[in-house]
């Protein structure tokens, strides 16, 4: 059956990353039952993925700082992934105690944004999650691999889309089942989203992979329609 | 079919291009935030205050700026000052400025106070043109066949707009045939242009493929533009979507100027700040300095008193 404007897919996983991404950049502090509140209506709404919280240091994201009340406190619908974050092994393993059964790395193609974000290099990133990515293998734990300034650095400015090819080949090769590629800062536009894509698409199975678009531009559904139709 | 006037501000797309799925080098921008924004806007906006907007807009590049509305100040008091704003403005040579005129005494006073060029507007629904104008599609393609004589004979060119091409308020769904055949009478009496409005922007891209193709079966891609209202975030994606099927002119309105009238609090015109940003990503040339566009965004939004609607004018802003 041809979908209306050819090319395009019948389905599409649509993954609901309000209660962590969303959340975690609003300025004011979520009471927990809320955060529980909403996971559960979004459970009740079809979505088939929805990003619950990040097991990090409540001091660098103090909005996270419940992770384990979410995580404990939500309703498991059947045929619904929780995945939550998981920045090195000892939020992997807090994550796991927590009753997590599927974790997400971030990974950034800009070694800036890199710096500034998680205070250490692309390489030892892609190290801490190799750790994080043995120890899902060992418990059957998936694990989603997220790429960050994708089509754009605040600090770096334009990010070529080979080197967003090679970090998200990295994050695949360590056992990532899907890589989510990130406009951070939405400054991508259609055409850019294509590039960077045929790029990412030459190491990596087109069904490995996502878009996470950010609106900052207004572009988010002109590129995620890009993205879809390529 | 007599003689159509074309203007060279036309943009050149080639079939081959097209038909490969390829953008356009270059987009037209009609830049319709004076006329169809402002008239959508709470605030009446003092002459002055439009005069300097539209000359600010024909500082930034834009070749088509629809500068008014010579309808009747009962209906459409905003637009109450057509003459004076007419006369006042700065027509900077290469630069057109087209405006509305809904029957031929409106054509009179809009030639009269300089006007060079006209755009009359259709809709593909019958129950919205009986809401909006009191008569039938038919009769109102009468009223128009007037303006067209007396716009042939001054040598004016005249645009023609198509509302409700993907929704009406009313009706609910349109047939593309029904768009089709409407854009193919009012592009055989004589308009260089047809401008195809999602009105309430309930189109997404499968809707607008599918209207864009019974209509180029009855128009040739180059007469055609689109109008995309951003009411449900849809614009830049309908507008992507036009691009890849050859379509080469894009409206727009500074600032997103202009909510719905249709639903309240939401929002109207894509901004034409947000589609340059678009087009300038994509390499397509639309000759419009994006800096100079969104200083004339904040002069409006503050003339105002509101915020912006164009997401890249928000990005921008620094706090």
């Amino acid at each position: 059956q041809e979908s209306q404007v050819s090319g395009l897919p019948e389905y599409i996983k649509i993954v609901e990353v309000g209660p962590r991404d969303g959340l975690q950049n609003e300025k004011v502090i979520v009471p927990t039952d809320v955060k529980i509140e909403l996971i559960n209506r979004l459970s009740k709404t079809g979505l088939p993925a929805i990003e619950v919280t990040s097991f990090v240091s409540s001091k660098w994201v103090p909005q996270m700082a419940d992770h384990e009340e979410v995580m404990r406190g939500i309703e498991r619908h059947p045929g619904v992934q929780y995945p939550v974050l998981t920045p090195n092994l000892q939020g992997f393993h807090s994550a796991i105690a927590a009753g997590a059964t599927e974790v997400s790395v971030f990974g950034a193609a800009s070694e800036s944004f890199s710096k500034m974000n998680i205070n250490c290099s692309i390489e030892e990133s892609i190290e801490k999650f190799e750790e994080v990515a043995k120890s899902a293998r060992n418990m059957n734990i998936p694990v989603r691999g997220y790429v960050s300034c994708a089509l754009g650095c605040p600090y770096e400015g334009s990010i070529i889309p080979a080197k967003v090819a090679e970090v998200s080949k990295r994050l695949y090769s360590m056992g990532c089942y899907e890589i989510s590629l990130g406009d951070t800062i939405g400054v991508g536009t259609p055409g850019s989203m294509k590039r960077m894509l045929e790029a990412v698409m030459k190491e990596i199975p087109q069904s490995a992979l996502a878009v996470h678009c950010h609106d900052t531009y207004g572009q988010a559904l002109a590129n995620i329609l890009t993205a879809i139709q390529v | 079919r007599g003689a159509r006037l074309t203007l060279s501000l036309c943009p050149q797309v080639s079939a081959a291009a097209a038909a490969a799925g390829a953008f356009p080098k270059r987009v037209k921008v009609v830049e319709v935030g004076p006329r169809d924004g402002l008239q959508n806007e709470k605030n009446v906006v003092p002459t002055p205050v439009k005069i300097s907007l539209i000359n600010m807009l024909s500082e930034t590049g834009l070749q088509v700026i629809e500068a008014t509305s010579f309808v009747s100040p009962k209906w459409v008091p905003q637009m109450a000052d057509h003459t004076e704003v007419m006369q006042g403005i700065n027509k900077l040579p290469g630069i057109s400025y087209p405006v509305l005129t809904p029957n031929l005494k409106g054509f009179q006073a809009a030639v009269a106070a300089g006007a060079k060029e006209v755009s009359i507007f259709g809709a593909a629904s019958e129950l919205f043109t009986k809401k909006n104008i009191n008569c039938s599609i038919e009769e109102s393609l009468e009223r128009f066949s007037e303006v067209m004589t007396a716009a042939r004979a001054a040598s004016v060119p005249v645009r023609g707009y198509v509302s409700c091409v993907l929704g009406c308020p009313y009706e609910g769904k349109i047939s593309a045939a029904k768009v089709a055949e409407v854009s193919k009478k009012m592009y055989s009496m004589g308009c260089y242009e047809i401008s195809l409005g999602d009105t309430i922007g309930v189109g997404t891209p499968g809707s607008m493929k599918e209207m864009l193709t019974a209509v180029m079966k009855e128009v040739p891609v180059g007469a055609l533009a689109v109008h995309c209202h951003d009411t449900y975030g849809q614009a830049l994606a309908n507008i992507l979507v036009a691009l890849q099927m050859g379509v080469s002119v894009v409206d727009a309105s500074v600032a997103g100027l202009g909510g719905c009238p249709y639903a309240q609090g939401a929002s109207g015109n894509v901004a034409t700040e947000d589609l340059v940003y678009m087009l300038n990503g994509l390499g397509i040339h639309t000759g419009v300095d994006l800096q100079k566009l969104m200083d004339t965004g904040t002069f409006i939004c503050n003339a105002l008193n509101r915020r912006t609607n164009s997401k890249v004018s928000q990005a921008s802003c620094r706090l």
